[in-house]
């Protein structure tokens, strides 16, 4: 029954917003399937399952000989997805009493299987199943499973399905993760107490990361120049380049693997060692190298593939400011101070292409320290880290090791715009909030443009009124949005701004956030477009 | 020697106000106030006010008088039981259980020989809370097409309402909250949730207590019923977990649901079938249930019925009228206005306005 089961599940989890949910429905997978189709399922949802994937084409002609032309395109046309109209219009065939197929037996099959010999498997496994299992299948067999559940998701709900049983942090099943392979049997035995911790060896799996606190002021306090380290806080994304005798990863900073995005990145790995760093978008300028603002980088995200003229118009690189691993030495528990000496070192020695280190910022008080981090200029600078000289590395947020100082954040009250309801908790509430600024009509009037979306950094009593005001003051609805009276100014936080192609001011926020709703101010009051423009440092490309 | 039987089209036409059957000088489910009108079943858009004399089943009768007001229901009501037979100026009336809600009926009217059969909505699946539909063959049939595309195969209403109870036992600190329509899925669905065990009291939203009740005094038995309780202080939640909530769909959205513990949203509508549909909606658990037929239903039905000709009044008419012709049959399209609306999806915040608030 493994694939309808699997069906069910993935049914579950594509509607439910939240985590908790999730959780719950994937604890009770994993202690109510078998092997290997549990650990076939959690491949599957994590998107670490490779299989053979059969042609879309495949599949429809399979179903358009087995149904009327025009019922079939009237039908598509009103389902939308392709997929799930095939798996709905599928005609029960009468008579099929074979079991549906397990997804272990799905995955194998489907490499085996000579190709000519494809369409009749996957019809007869079709025959077998209801709507929502040949919904699975069709997206298993051509690969167009999505689901929403991290990996990272998917380890919590291991540890927590895990216990009592077996006590064990998700790191401790990050680190052995990648050494695993599909269905994960070790894995499994270890978590239901029979089997031992599984052994990575020498594959280049993912270490958990040591995060930083926001550094707020009483905290201040305690910041001895003595034995605190400071560096500059670059706006990329956090990466780890893992290079063993298994093999080379540039690993996220939620452990997903996106060595492909990267292949210049994988191309310098030219050793072994665990190492941590920022990954830029760095050009040379007339001043030497030059980080570009983050949205450069955002133009190599999320792809699964790369092309050369990508790879030159946004090259990348990665700032180093530490070391886990030395060849098969875990450095782990040094303090910061060796494990940045091991890090220069092991630097000088070696002079990987596309990489640097991070420098150290040299301060003789807090106050000195202060004036540095105001007199930041350049846009791909967030702010500071101060890392305690003696702190190890241990994973995850540990208070009082290493802080995060941003800059003060840039600031302008906007007029709030439009509104949409949240997801889940927050489904009753309009929580989503566009605002605008003024700028001239072209007429000689004045008119607000949006300039960005924010849903966090309003308390719930704000949440509150602010809901109760959209609901009062709605001018217009489509579907979740209204439209409101012009009327209300919000003051709006924000890291920087940047010039943006995609947004019809031009201009784009980085992490927008409600600060105070300015109820005193009259929307006329409101701030300018101009005013956001002269924020913007540097900048790339629109 | 008898004459041969009238053409259908000549004594049954479409106006816009509805159909309007010309000998016997009355309309089925018309749209807007008229002198005579036979009335299907109690759902708004086949049931409105104020029309002079109203004919139809008395439990249909008695839910317009509960929905419209005792004023409004037609100043002249007149119930009709299936089995019975009305003759006015040569044309009989009989109502016959159509297996959509309490009440609902197919109107079979015969006319110097000539049979034709309205037959509202339906269904042909069981439904505990309403008399099973019966195929009467007629020269033509008058059906919806609501459900009218082979993606429509509704699955077994009772494995629907125990995936709903799974659910409430994978999530006891939740409230499940589930969408329905106020005449007839909401009843349905309870009944279906006592066939299958669940016998703890189902707590109402405001909006649909009345029709309860109603059902209740027409001998449809619900068990234990309460009112979603009101949060001791304002502002206040965290009800009802582990227990299981009805409510008009489109509450959900509503600053009324912040008094239910963390509420897993259903919804109970045949539309859950497509995923688009339920996304659009928020719902994280689509049930499958419908108080119409799905496509195998319909081909069925028109099978049975053994009508020439059969008159689509509302739906996806194209593919139902495409499929009749590969069997023979000649479909036609009515484009009936004003149909499908309440069971279509009504604007959320209409649909609840509808339903008064407790």
């Amino acid at each position: 029954m493994s694939v309808p089961a699997f069906a069910s599940l993935l049914e579950r989890l594509v509607f439910t917003p939240g985590r908790n949910a999730k959780l719950a429905l994937l604890r009770r997978w994993f202690a109510e399937q078998p092997d290997p189709d549990r650990g076939v399922g959690l491949a599957a949802l994590t998107g670490e399952l490779s299989l053979r994937a059969a042609k879309p084409a495949l599949v429809r002609d399979l179903v358009a000989a087995r149904t009327d032309a025009t019922l079939l395109a009237l039908s598509h046309d009103y389902v939308g997805d392709f997929a799930e109209t095939v798996a709905l219009i599928w005609p029960v065939r009468e008579g099929v009493n074979a079991p549906p197929p397990g997804l272990a037996e799905v995955v194998e099959a489907m490499e085996v299987t000579p190709k000519g010999e494809l369409p009749a498997m996957i019809a007869g496994w079709l025959d077998t199943l209801d709507a929502n299992g040949r919904f699975a299948l069709i997206k298993l067999v051509t690969g167009g499973l999505r689901v929403g559940v991290s990996a990272r998701l998917a380890k919590t709900a291991l540890a927590e399905w895990a216990a009592p049983r077996v006590v064990v942090q998700v790191d401790a099943i990050e680190e052995v993760w990648h050494g695993l392979e599909v269905p994960y049997r070790p894995l499994f035995a270890w978590l239901e107490g029979h089997g031992p911790r599984p052994d990575p060896r020498d594959a280049p799996v993912f270490r958990p990361l040591m995060l930083a606190h926001p550094l707020e002021e009483p905290d201040l306090v305690g910041l001895d120049p003595a034995t605190h380290r400071a560096e500059w806080k670059w706006d990329g994304i956090r990466v780890q380049l893992a290079a063993t005798a298994g093999g080379r990863r540039v690993w996220s900073r939620g452990a997903e693997d996106i060595s492909a995005a990267f292949p210049e990145i994988v191309e310098a790995m030219d050793f072994r060692a665990v190492v941590d760093g920022e990954l830029l978008v760095v050009r040379d300028g007339p001043e030497g190298k030059q980080v570009a603002p983050f949205a450069d980088l955002q133009q190599r995200l999320n792809r699964k593939l790369v092309t050369p003229r990508m790879m030159a118009q946004h090259p990348v690189a990665v700032r180093l400011y530490d070391m886990l691993f030395e060849g098969e030495e875990d450095l782990r528990a040094l303090p910061f101070d060796a494990r940045r000496a091991r890090l220069e070192a092991w630097y000088a020695r070696t002079r990987p292409a596309r990489m640097d280190l991070s420098d150290l910022v040299p301060f003789d008080s807090l106050d000195h320290l202060a004036a540095v981090r105001a007199g930041a200029r350049e846009a791909a600078i967030e702010g500071l880290m101060v890392k305690r000289a003696d702190s190890p590395y241990v994973a995850g947020r540990v208070k009082g090791l290493w802080w995060k100082w941003k800059r003060a954040p840039l600031s302008v009250d906007a007029v709030l715009m439009y509104a949409q309801r949240g997801h889940g908790k927050r489904s009753s509430y309009y929580s989503d909030y566009t605002f605008g600024l003024w700028r001239p009509d072209g007429n000689g009037g004045e008119e607000l443009v949006p300039i960005g979306k924010a849903y966090s950094g309003y308390t719930d009593a704000e949440l509150l009124w602010l809901d109760r005001w959209i609901r009062n003051n709605t001018t217009a609805r489509f579907g979740p949005v209204r439209e409101v009276e012009k009327a209300l100014v919000l003051e709006v936080e924000f890291d920087a701004a940047q010039r943006s192609g995609r947004h019809k001011s031009g201009v784009a926020l980085r992490f927008p956030r409600i600060a105070r709703i300015r109820r005193d101010k009259p929307a006329e009051e409101a701030d300018r477009l101009a005013t956001v423009e002269r924020m913007i440092v540097g900048g790339g490309p629109g | 020697m008898p004459m041969a039987p009238p053409n259908p089209d000549t004594w049954m036409r479409v106006t816009p106000q509805g159909l309007y059957c010309e000998p016997g000088d009355f309309f089925v489910d018309p749209l807007r106030p008229v002198p005579r009108a036979v009335i299907t079943h109690g759902h708004s858009d086949h049931a409105r006010p104020d029309h002079d004399a109203v004919l139809a089943t008395p439990e249909t009768l008695a839910i317009m008088r509960a929905r419209l007001g005792e004023g409004r229901a037609g100043r002249a009501q007149q119930a009709l039981r299936p089995g019975e037979t009305l003759t006015r100026d040569g044309v009989t009336i009989r109502l016959v259980p159509a297996g959509h809600v309490l009440g609902s009926a197919q109107v079979v009217i015969e006319w110097r020989g000539s049979r034709i059969v309205v037959s509202g909505d339906y269904k042909r699946r069981r439904d505990p809370t309403c008399a099973a539909f019966e195929p009467v063959p007629c020269d033509v049939f008058v059906t919806e097409a609501t459900f009218a595309l082979p993606v429509f195969r509704h699955p077994p209403a009772e494995a629907e309402a125990a995936r709903l109870l799974e659910s409430v036992r994978l999530f006891p600190d939740r409230a499940h909250l589930v969408g329905v329509y106020a005449l007839g899925k909401c009843q349905r669905l309870i009944r279906l949730l006592r066939e299958a065990g669940w016998d703890r009291p189902i707590f109402l939203h405001g909006g649909l207590q009345a029709l309860c009740t109603l059902y209740q005094e027409l001998g449809v038995g619900l068990g234990e019923l309460r009112p979603v309780p009101t949060p001791a202080k304002r502002g206040g939640g965290g009800l009802l977990a582990g227990e299981i909530v009805l409510a008009p769909s489109g509450a959900e959205a509503t600053p009324w649901v912040r008094r239910l513990a963390e509420p897993v949203v259903c919804a109970a509508s045949g539309w859950m079938r497509v995923r688009q549909r339920a996304k659009a909606k928020g719902v994280e658990l689509p049930l499958i249930v419908s108080d119409h037929a799905d496509w195998d239903e319909l081909l069925l039905t028109a099978e049975q019925v053994q009508a020439p000709e059969v008159w689509v009044t509302h739906g996806r008419e194209d593919a139902l009228i495409h499929a009749l012709a590969q069997r023979g049959v000649r479909g036609r399209a009515l484009h009936l206005v004003g149909r499908g609306e309440e069971d279509e999806e009504a604007s959320p915040e209409t649909s609840v306005a509808e339903a008064a608030q407790p």
